[in-house]
């Protein structure tokens, strides 16, 4: 394998955070890591000391030149490899990593249609990194997201989206526990909030959505119901939810 | 467990084609619908894939993994066609390196 874009690798935890109680962000060195579109993900592969592998997708929450890469990770439950990028692995610790992978899930700040992203809970991560780029660009193309979440307790890069608001805006929806002040009872997604808060078809937007599986499959079939052209969605779907 | 979708497929893959499969589009043979790969559902198993059709549930590809290699059998595609716009090579792809 001589595609350095395929080839696995080596990437050193470099920074870290604290995202939430179940999430956390990390920042690895990859030695010529020679960038990434927004949008685009790393499979990383770990092995056991008997030789067992396990290959998981993360979404990059960073795109564009540099030898760094970020993630944000939540901890599945069952996870085989979640809870020890949450939980166990220290600065200074390497992993094997290849990418950047995927082209289909990617925004491009060339694109001139308006964009609309929703995304579920640990599925905002590809979405901050569209968001970033958007930032970056100055392009005048409308973006806005919409944020479903569980709790405010589980908001990812809260701070970070509330800063991005003059580029792209972002509308907070809570399915369980709602903040104080937010109008509204929580209640899971349903197609009169998405008619709502997000582009309406007649603006022609492209539309992603990332999120739980089940999240992902409701949201499409309610955008397709309110007249969106399946063209315009793109949609990527992550387990354990 | 859940399925995911194409998406996933980016990175086994990647060994196999000079193109991105998730952005490909196929037509599954069972059923005629025409999608992005990036669109199926794939359901991961100990040793690979299993990639089925997002409308009629149909099996379109299997993947496995073995020491040594990846077998592909793609019996449930009627046809396969790479995106016109996904003519330039990956980011990650320096120019030495891909005539090596």
């Amino acid at each position: 394998m001589t595609d350095s874009a395929f080839a696995w690798r080596q990437g050193r935890l470099a920074l870290s955070a604290t995202l939430s109680s179940s999430a956390r962000s990390l920042t690895f060195d990859v030695p010529g890591w020679p960038g990434s579109q927004p949008g685009q993900h790393i499979d990383i592969r770990l092995t056991a000391p008997d030789g067992y592998q396990a290959v998981r997708s993360y979404s990059l929450a960073n795109s564009g030149a540099g030898e760094r890469l970020e993630l944000g990770v939540e901890r599945l439950p069952d996870g085989e490899v979640s809870p020890f990028l949450v939980d166990e692995l220290e600065i200074g610790d390497e992993v094997e990593l290849r990418g950047p992978l995927g082209r289909w899930f990617v925004w491009q700040p060339e694109e001139t249609r308006p964009v609309q992203l929703i995304g579920g809970g640990s599925g905002v991560v590809p979405l901050l990194a569209m968001m970033r780029a958007h930032a970056d660009a100055r392009t005048p193309v409308p973006m806005r997201l919409l944020y479903s979440l569980r709790s405010p307790e589980n908001a990812l890069y809260q701070e970070e989206l509330r800063s991005l608001s003059d580029t792209a805006a972002t509308t907070w929806h809570y399915t369980r526990v709602a903040p104080e002040g937010w109008a509204g009872e929580p209640a899971r997604l349903t197609a009169d909030v998405i008619r709502a808060e997000t582009l309406a078809p007649e603006s022609d937007p492209i539309t992603y959505i990332c999120g739980p599986t089940g999240f992902v499959e409701s949201v499409a079939h309610e955008l397709t119901r309110l007249g969106h052209h399946p063209d315009g969605i793109r949609t990527e779907r992550f387990g354990g939810a | 467990m859940t399925h995911l979708d194409g998406n996933v497929l980016a990175g086994v893959t990647s060994s196999l084609f000079a193109f991105d499969l998730p952005t490909a589009t196929g037509q599954c043979d069972a059923c005629g619908d025409v999608a992005s790969l990036a669109e199926a559902m794939v359901y991961g198993a100990p040793l690979g894939f299993v990639v089925r059709c997002r409308n009629c549930s149909g099996i379109l590809v299997l993947l496995v993994e073995r020491p040594g290699g990846v077998r592909l059998n793609m019996r449930g595609l009627r046809w396969l066609m790479p995106s016109a716009t996904d003519s330039h090579p990956p980011a990650a792809t320096p120019e030495a390196a891909r005539f090596s």
